[in-house]
């Protein structure tokens, strides 16, 4: 362990816009919140709340570990232990159960978290992938299979959740609704990209085609979601979760950072795992296999 | 671009063996999906358009797989490449041949399905109409994936893996549009259909058309 008087410059700027980002975000957050309900309540504020409060606990966090950014991915995955934790205590046992649907509804807070976050890998994974095709750089097409990876880990867990709520709700594992369907077409999507990447052994030749398929998949995305919603327009109605009580916010905006934290965490360690790869993989025999060869 | 076409559509005419393998492919495809059901003369019709679709579709894994097999041979491709033409005009060349193609295998395999499935109809302008626009539909991303699956491992597998989730859109229109012009149709909804197929196409055969350029340099 490097002992804290090494953390580099740019640490401390990072640290520094962490700190600030978060206070703006609490500010804003109780004053947006007091002007529009004329006094304080736990809606935005407190999500600005916990925003500056992760913010600067990672932050501490951070330097604690000194080590530059090596340990930032643990760093992140446990604070979001502490959020996930904290979170499935309020969902569990401090939110009511829910009117109409009684405890199945809590199954929400996980879900409704995985699935923005999942949108947020696969998108986060399309801008790598443009990135990439702009600039050559081979971070980014690192950082493109790691949110891809991820991404998928997510799609995956939405489904199972997806269905896991619906058996109770609807009486059946799977329905044809849009969102569902969706995920199931983005799951198989971005696991044909995974395996194109299994395929082909030119570096360069697999970074720039899966670059390609993964904007290809991500362009077909909202053409999938409103063709399966049209197909399906006699059948389901879409809920509107425009009425969510304050209640409900706390646990769902816990999970969501906690989610957001561990997706990044896993996405940082695992583009660190491709770039290794990489460099293994091109770097020239050892010496003493060298040898042999010749 | 027509230069490109008018050697697609002279390899295609020398190796004509191919495509009627792959009709007949497709007619066998027809003839058990309707095994599957049972002979209920009811439900096969209900079910006509999506079978005809799906026969297509697997055909299609046949041609499309079949695109860039000349050129990977004595690496023509990188003599193609090498010519002073936009590798842009050498993809618009080889999908519109694939479309061509498609629409071919399609208008053959709609007798075969009017005579096993007793799915007929009098509106063939606009079946017709659905026919080209879905065999565009999955012909541009089709020949994109085809350029690159044919020289990595496992292309038989890689192509319909990555190219089937790709165009559900495709699919759903146009089994759902078919069916419309078969059962009939008070609610003129196949419009709408027709319109998604369109606007598929008009963002497929633009994006990948950008895209082609990275897939096969140098």
């Amino acid at each position: 362990m490097v002992p804290n008087s090494q953390v580099s410059r740019l640490d401390r700027v990072l640290l520094a816009g962490a700190v600030i980002t978060g206070l703006t975000a609490m500010f804003l957050g109780v004053y947006m919140d007091a002007y529009l309900h004329e006094g304080i309540s736990i809606g935005g504020a407190g999500t600005a709340l916990i925003a500056a409060t992760l913010g600067m606990a990672s932050s501490v966090l951070f330097l604690l570990m000194g080590d530059g950014f090596r340990k930032v991915p643990l760093g992140l995955i446990a604070v979001a232990a502490v959020c996930l934790i904290s979170g499935s205590y309020f969902g569990l046992f401090v939110a009511p159960p829910e009117h109409f649907m009684g405890d199945v509804q809590r199954i929400m807070y996980v879900h409704v978290p995985t699935a923005w976050n999942g949108l947020l890998a696969l998108t986060f994974a399309f801008v790598a992938a443009v990135v990439f095709l702009f600039t050559n750089d081979f971070k980014w097409d690192a950082r493109m299979e790691a949110a891809v990876e991820v991404g998928i880990l997510l799609a995956f867990l939405l489904c199972c959740q997806g269905a896991i709520w619906a058996k109770p709700t609807w009486g059946v594992w799977w329905d044809w609704d849009p969102r569902l369907t969706t995920t199931a077409v983005l799951l198989f999507a971005f696991a044909g990209i995974l395996a194109l990447r299994r395929f082909v052994d030119d570096p360069v030749k697999r970074a720039v085609w899966s670059s390609v398929a993964t904007i290809i998949s991500y362009v077909d995305v909202p053409i999938v979601y409103f063709s399966v919603r049209w197909w399906n327009s006699l059948h389901q109605v879409q809920s509107s979760p425009s009425t969510v009580s304050s209640q409900f916010y706390l646990p769902l905006r816990l999970n969501a950072f906690g989610v957001l934290f561990l997706m990044t965490g896993f996405m940082m360690l695992r583009a660190r795992v491709a770039a290794l790869r990489l460099a293994a993989e091109v770097a020239p025999p050892p010496e003493e296999l060298a040898g042999e060869l010749a | 671009m027509i230069t490109a076409l008018r050697k697609e559509f002279l390899l295609q005419w020398r190796t004509r063996a191919q495509a009627v393998a792959v009709f007949v492919f497709g007619a066998t495809a027809l003839l058990l999906f309707s095994f599957a059901i049972g002979p209920n003369s009811a439900a096969l019709r209900q079910h006509a358009a999506g079978f005809l679709w799906l026969g297509l579709l697997l055909s299609s894994t046949l041609t499309l797989s079949e695109t860039f097999h000349a050129e990977m041979e004595n690496h023509a491709l990188e003599g193609l490449l090498l010519l002073p033409v936009s590798p842009r005009a050498l993809y618009y060349g080889k999908a519109v041949a694939n479309a061509i193609q498609l629409i071919a295998l399609g208008i053959a395999l709609v007798p075969v399905m009017v005579v096993l499935y007793d799915a007929g109809t009098t509106r063939l302008p606009t079946l017709l109409l659905i026919i080209v626009l879905g065999s565009a539909g999955i012909s541009a991303p089709g020949t994109l994936y085809s350029a690159m699956t044919s020289q990595a491992r496992a292309k038989q597998t890689l192509l319909p893996l990555l190219l089937f989730p790709l165009i559900v859109p495709v699919l759903l229109a146009s089994v759902k549009s078919t069916s419309l012009v078969i059962l009939g149709d008070p609610m003129s909804q196949a419009t709408s259909w027709l319109l998604l197929l369109l606007a598929f196409n008009g963002i497929y055969w633009s994006l990948c058309g950008l895209l082609f350029d990275r897939v096969v340099e140098d």
